[in-house]
């Protein structure tokens, strides 16, 4: 289990492939990778993601933990960026190995859930005529936890 | 204790962290001392529905102690992923 808080760009290529090859025999990796969309009224710059150092290492971790747990997994990996992101810019990427698919899938749509809600990253969508706004939780993410 | 705000709630405040000295007993009561000092503390603790808070870095609610604690977190609901 790897958990990567980082502000620099990562090459999914690349290190979704050094994870499958670590877990070789498992049977089965699934991978989520979020990019960095256009914002849903205007012309959006750029995507400013804004963490809470101390505590977002942990929260993760807890998440990855609680997922292992739960899911017989071979191996679980989370990366998240913060800072400022450009649309097109990967945000972040989730990946679980697991002997079968089911255990893979739930396992990343768990990890996935999890960290939209309870991991402290926040982010501020600013426009090219310098407007800038926090996104707001949405209700449908909270919802999405009850299935778990 | 050291008190530290993110994304609009450091915004509306003006700062990212404060070291504050209470005796409060609970996290709304420290909200109430904080709402009560000036308008951007009372505008960003308007609405404490709209808060999360953490202390020592786990996720907590308004009504939690505070006895023991060390670092205090406020913050809109988190939008990860």
């Amino acid at each position: 289990m790897r958990v990567l808080v980082q502000e620099a760009s990562f090459d999914l290529g690349s290190v979704t492939e050094a994870f499958a090859d670590a877990v070789a025999g498992a049977g089965a990796v699934v991978t989520f990778t979020g990019v960095v969309r256009d914002a849903d009224t205007g012309d959006m710059a750029a995507m400013e993601i804004e963490h809470y150092p101390g505590m977002t290492q942990k929260a993760l971790e807890k998440i990855a933990s609680e997922a292992m747990t739960r899911w017989d997994l071979a191996d679980a990996l989370v990366i998240h960026r913060y800072g400022r992101l450009e649309p097109g810019e990967r945000i972040m990427m989730v990946a679980t190995a697991a002997r079968h698919r089911k255990d893979a899938f739930e396992a990343a749509e768990f990890l996935m859930d999890y960290l939209k809600s309870r991991a402290p990253f926040w982010k501020k969508e600013v426009l090219r005529d310098g407007e800038a706004e926090w996104v707001a939780a949405k209700d449908a993410d909270e919802d999405a936890l009850k299935r778990w | 204790m050291d008190v530290l705000y993110f994304a609009w709630v450091r915004e509306r405040i003006g700062l990212p962290r404060e070291r504050v000295e209470t005796t409060a007993a609970t996290v709304s009561d420290l909200v109430e001392e904080l709402r009560a000092r000036e308008p951007r503390y009372a505008a960003a603790f308007a609405d404490i529905s709209a808060l999360r808070v953490a202390l020592d870095q786990e996720l907590s609610d308004f009504d939690a102690p505070l006895e023991g604690v060390r670092e205090v977190a406020f913050f809109p609901p988190m939008t990860g992923g």
